[in-house]
């Protein structure tokens, strides 16, 4: 019995006539969709997965071997369904301090993930990268970063897709009718008036924490106007990340440049609360961080890094030479790219690290801190500043030329 | 006080609970506010830090970023270190698909600011399918 209105194929697989993995995923969506009072489902084209091993832990891979092993019915994904970055680079797990045990788990957890007929693409910008959606494509994405993204740059409809749920929805090629797949809940609640148009990525990123902070939640959707130029798909890569960590915000528009903003009335009633948002809110905010002091290593991650942003790196690593740790990571589509121009060789000529396929937040960033050594982390990316703070590190957000400057001398100014 | 007063969810899923509440006017993420192996908030300038939500009901504001914890909540209460419950003003997608996943019960939407009503160290009863929240003592 449920409250929502299920088609004869839902009552198949609800009954169990497509197997027991199908049921069980749809039992899932249902227990969420109810929750959210959905009345149907919405088919979904594409799904990603947010699945590191160090958020499953052992409970959460035995739930996907479990899944695994099904072999009546219908066994694995209906839609493309691939992954966010997992949670190492097994080529560098040693210079990493991970253990065997971290390494094993995330082996059983790729097992499943490839007999589920999950491609691991182990990315959190695939919408650089692999497949950006297009307006008014519903699908069903894992990643907040991923998924403010494509709801606002691209148009598309997603919620926050869970990992359970990224892999219910490709699972039954479907998602709950809920949140962002509903037109009237992509309306602005909320609208700032920006006097301040950034251009590097840390004050892109700051400016997306503040206007995060200021939204508050899920359910609000900003309306941004006053940015000069249009932005850069890193810009807004840093921008979105950032608001959807500070904010849980997934969903934001800018008017004039976002799909769904031509103008603020397409998107905006009269009379919305409204904030003004400058420098020195951005400044503030970067501010309440960690300012000067020693360094013990400077990590570019979260998002993982375009082959542009790898370029912008490897001209500013030319004739240094860095006395603390310097790690990149990017994904496993560009860092081939990136190893073919030059770009990771100039880097670790230099004495960096290029790392592939991971995100530095969800690759037991409390234990790597433990083995190495390293509290004073210096980075550009205001998603990784905000999350790395729960996790006891004393992170220092400033411009990629600040960092590399610290990884030279080991401070920061 | 508040002895008796009945709360009412908009949103609820699971099953009947009783227990202590742990109250905060603060968020809720499993991965960016927790040392979920010691059972504890970590994260600095949360307002529970330092405290333990094994076991308790856990009443705050809103869930915050990170998709992470749709696994964290399974995966913490697999060790037998989650809280009893969850209720929340406003909710995320995220928790209550971790929620669904772990069985755990939550409670979220009511027309008061249910980290003002519920004082901290209340005995509660939570009961998802009438939707409502019982203060005991």
């Amino acid at each position: 019995m449920t409250t929502m209105r299920l088609n004869d194929e839902e009552r198949d697989i609800l009954a169990g006539k497509l197997g027991a993995v199908a049921k069980q995923a749809l039992q899932h969506q249902i227990m969420v969709g109810e929750f959210f009072g959905a009345k149907d489902f919405v088919p979904v084209t594409q799904a990603h997965i947010m699945a590191d091993t160090e958020s499953l832990g052992e409970a959460g891979v035995q739930w996907l071997e479990g899944l695994a092993t099904a072999t009546q019915g219908r066994t694995g994904v209906r839609v493309p369904t691939i992954t966010d970055p997992r949670g190492t680079d097994f080529s560098k797990a040693a210079f990493l301090g991970q253990t065997s045990s971290m390494l094993d788990l995330e082996r059983r957890a790729i097992d499943a993930f490839v007999k589920l007929g999950v491609v691991m693409t182990d990315t959190c910008i695939n919408y650089q990268t692999i497949q950006a959606p297009i307006r008014n494509e519903h699908v069903a994405f894992g990643d907040t970063g991923v998924v403010i993204y494509s709801n606002s740059v691209c148009g598309a409809y997603s919620n926050f897709e869970g990992g359970p749920s990224a892999l219910s929805a490709g699972l039954t090629g479907r998602t709950p009718r809920y949140g962002f797949h509903l037109p009237e809940q992509r309306r602005a609640t909320i609208q700032f008036r920006v006097e301040w148009t950034p251009e590097t990525l840390n004050d892109w990123g700051a400016l997306g924490g503040v206007i995060g902070r200021l939204a508050g939640n899920y359910w609000a959707v900003p309306a941004i106007v006053g940015i000069k130029e249009p932005p850069r798909s890193d810009q807004l890569k840093h921008f979105g990340a950032a608001m959807a960590s500070f904010g849980s915000v997934a969903l934001f528009h800018i008017v004039g440049t976002t799909p769904e903003a031509n103008r603020l009335a397409d998107i905006a009633p009269a009379g919305l609360p409204s904030h003004r948002v400058g420098r020195a809110d951005v400044d503030a905010l970067q501010k309440s961080y960690r300012q000067d002091g020693k360094v013990d290593v400077v990590v570019f991650s979260a998002p993982q890094l375009s082959l542009y942003e790898l370029r912008d790196l490897a001209a500013l690593c030319d004739s240094r030479r860095f006395t603390v740790p310097l790690l990149a990571v990017t994904s496993p589509q560009v860092k081939p790219d990136a190893d073919r121009l030059g770009y990771t060789t100039r880097i670790e000529n230099a004495g960096g690290t290029v790392l592939s396929g991971m995100c530095f937040y969800q690759s037991y960033a409390r234990e790597i801190a433990d083995a190495k050594g390293w509290k004073r982390l210096a980075t550009n990316s205001a998603k990784l500043v905000n999350i790395l703070g729960g996790y006891g590190y004393q992170p220092m957000l400033g411009s990629m030329e600040a960092c590399v400057d610290a990884a030279v001398s080991g401070r920061t100014k | 006080m508040s002895k008796g007063k009945v709360f009412h969810a908009r949103h609820a899923m699971g099953s009947m609970v009783r227990g202590t509440a742990l109250v905060a006017t603060d968020g809720f993420s499993a991965r960016y506010d927790l040392d979920r192996i010691k059972g504890t908030f970590s994260r600095p300038t949360h307002k529970l830090v330092g405290q333990s939500y094994v076991g308790r009901i856990l009443v705050v504001e809103t869930a915050k970023g990170g998709v992470a914890s749709a696994w964290m909540l399974h995966e913490m209460k697999s060790r037998g270190m989650a809280p009893l419950a969850f209720v929340f003003n406003s909710v995320n997608p995220i928790l209550a698909q971790g929620a669904a996943l772990a069985h755990l019960p939550m409670l979220a939407g009511f027309d008061e600011d249910i980290t003002k009503a519920i004082p901290n160290g209340a005995e509660l009863e939570i009961n998802p399918q009438a939707g409502t929240i019982e203060v005991l003592r």
